[in-house]
């Protein structure tokens, strides 16, 4: 299927530009088992190792005056801090440390996939699908924990009239269910159409008549994805803290 | 000129979802500019609520990369 989707008619597109998010073994062979060390798991771990770098080397010297890397490490701290206090209130600070590595995970591996020949691990809806429906199981566990059966109340919108409340309450049940599908696919997905519409403009740059045009708007891409890396991390993070609101507070 | 009837739908499908993304445009545009037509208003409030903003834009936007998702999934999965 995906080597008939473009005909004899686009000599300059060679390659498929889905063909990136292709996931192979990295020490030979075909076959991607349950623990195969595939080009993701490489890349997953670069963020990881990314990270704990940039926190371990950065505060190290634990200077009053700050380094360039600590003053990232404490920028991207404070952020998100301030991020969770505001949203989601002071009692849920004790939470922070997971909404942290949460965004400092998905920022990572954002930014680690715009690099030339690298591979965007949050373009895979398997990995941004294991960070959804783990966001989904703590909140409510939590919402469950804090709240017992209040937590329901969640679904009951007591500012609604009464007649209307049972058919809010279905609404509101169904749009809970569809959070982790929708919190998911909008960080994979936006991750994906970007680097496929990059690939799209490399392939356009095989021509010569158009080349320097494809190029320049390749450039101009670049520098919007980068932005898109950035806001959707942050889109993530915040829908989650604003979940974590929900279920510390769910009175309408 | 012959082709199978299935992959013509396939394709005509593909190109109906993209029409998604065009309204998702349309969403996010509208909650930009009544973001920007409020705080230029009030700028002093407007700093306090850009987290608002973010939450309402990946909202509009979410439905819209659902119909690209669609689009794709018609393309290359069915």
């Amino acid at each position: 299927m995906a080597t008939e989707a473009h005909g004899e008619e686009a000599p300059g597109l060679v390659f498929h530009p889905l063909d990136q998010f292709i996931v192979k073994p990295l020490f030979g062979g075909e076959h991607v088992g349950l623990f195969t060390i595939t080009n993701v798991t490489l890349w997953l771990a670069l963020a990881v190792a990314a990270i704990a770098a940039l926190f371990v080397l950065g505060t190290r010297g634990r200077a009053i005056v700050p380094s360039r890397t600590q003053s990232i490490a404490e920028v991207l701290y404070g952020f998100t801090y301030k991020m969770v206090e505001d949203v989601a209130g002071k009692d849920a600070i004790k939470f922070f440390p997971y909404i942290f590595t949460l965004f400092m995970f998905i920022l990572a591996s954002n930014f680690l996939g715009l690099l030339p020949m690298s591979f965007a691990t949050t373009s895979h809806f398997a990995v941004t699908g294991v960070l959804a429906l783990a966001v989904f199981f703590t909140v409510t566990i939590i919402g469950f924990v804090k709240n017992g059966a209040g937590f329901l109340s969640l679904f009951w919108v007591s500012s609604a009239p009464m007649a209307l409340r049972p058919i809010l309450a279905i609404i509101e049940l169904i749009s809970y269910f569809v959070r982790p599908v929708s919190h998911s696919i909008r960080l994979g997905g936006n991750i994906m159409a970007g680097h496929a519409v990059i690939k799209v403009f490399a392939g356009f740059a095989g021509l010569a008549a158009i080349s320097p045009i494809a190029v320049l708007s390749i450039t101009a891409i670049y520098g919007l994805e980068v932005l898109v890396a950035g806001v959707q991390a942050y889109v993530f993070t915040i829908l989650t803290v604003v979940y974590l609101k929900d279920a510390l507070h769910p009175a309408h | 000129m012959e082709g199978n009837i299935a992959e013509l739908g396939q394709y005509i499908g593909a190109g109906l979802a993209g029409i998604g993304s065009g309204a998702a445009a349309i969403g996010v545009g509208h909650v930009a500019g009544n973001f920007l037509a409020g705080a230029l208003r009030n700028p002093s409030a407007a700093a306090g609520q850009t987290a608002t903003l973010f939450i309402g834009i990946a909202f509009a936007e979410a439905l819209g990369i659902f119909s690209f998702l669609v689009a794709l999934l018609l393309m290359f999965a069915v």
